[in-house]
């Protein structure tokens, strides 16, 4: 029964997640993953990152980011188990693994993103 | 659920399905295609983690950040990446007014409207998180 209760809010995470990760991971991905490293453009100074990750309104954009896509993934990917490599009898060890999994990352982004910076 | 707590339970039918079920028809590889791009959005995380990562800890640290990401492995992993991370966005903008029906004065908001305004949401955080990076 406590799953069925905690089905609506993996959800919520699921598609929030999703819309985050579609408007923007792209952009980013497409210069730290491709323009920049191609040479097309020349990478930004670090100082100039550091300035710009260190507001207060990108910290908590990224954090927003990170946590929403991971758990995203983490739904997504249950069902992709379950579904495409019908692995439904493993259900309780893919839940743990992926929310756990995003649990992690999400531990790992707030420590990156407002202790460490 | 258990089917064995009686021996005169009926025995489940159950036809056998192929593992990879999905590979024979178009429409079904690109529906596990698309339940596949969550591995990639996960993965930009890690990297957008590692990126921030890198800059907070000083300039050799960057570096060494954009060392990695100009080995022809990553390179090649990221573009593969990013064509995962578009493809989502395309069929999630798509789906979109499936999932909001947004209605206003008593009329639905037709959903040629509502993936447009996913669009250009798209394209307005896209340019100004350019902006922001290239200063």
């Amino acid at each position: 029964m406590a799953k069925r209760r905690a089905e609506p809010l993996v959800w919520l995470l699921f598609t929030s997640g999703g819309l985050a990760a579609a408007l923007l991971l792209p952009v980013l991905l497409v210069l730290f993953g491709l323009v920049f490293p191609a040479g097309w453009v020349s990478a930004p100074s670090q100082a100039h990152l550091l300035s710009v990750a260190r507001n207060p309104l990108t910290r908590i954009v990224l954090l927003g980011l990170c946590v929403l896509a991971l758990f995203h993934w983490a739904h997504r990917f249950r069902y992709t188990l379950y579904e495409g490599l019908q692995l439904k009898h493993l259900s309780k060890l893919i839940i743990v693994g992926c929310y756990g999994g995003a649990l992690v990352g999400s531990a790992l982004a707030v420590y990156v993103l407002l202790i460490g910076l | 659920m258990n089917a064995r707590y009686t021996e005169f339970h009926p025995r489940w039918y159950r036809p056998r399905m192929p593992v990879f079920w999905w590979v024979g028809r178009r429409s079904y590889l690109i529906f596990v295609l698309r339940e596949l791009s969550s591995v990639f959005v996960a993965w930009s995380v890690v990297f957008l983690l590692l990126l921030v990562h890198a800059v907070s800890q000083g300039g050799q640290q960057y570096q060494q950040f954009l060392n990695l990401s100009r080995n022809p492995w990553m390179l090649a992993l990221n573009i593969v990446a990013l064509a995962f991370l578009v493809f989502h966005a395309i069929t999630w903008f798509t789906l979109a007014p499936q999932a909001m029906v947004v209605r206003l004065r008593g009329k639905r908001v037709p959903r040629s409207l509502i993936t447009g305004a996913h669009y250009a949401g798209w394209a307005l955080l896209s340019a100004l998180a350019a902006w922001l990076i290239l200063g």
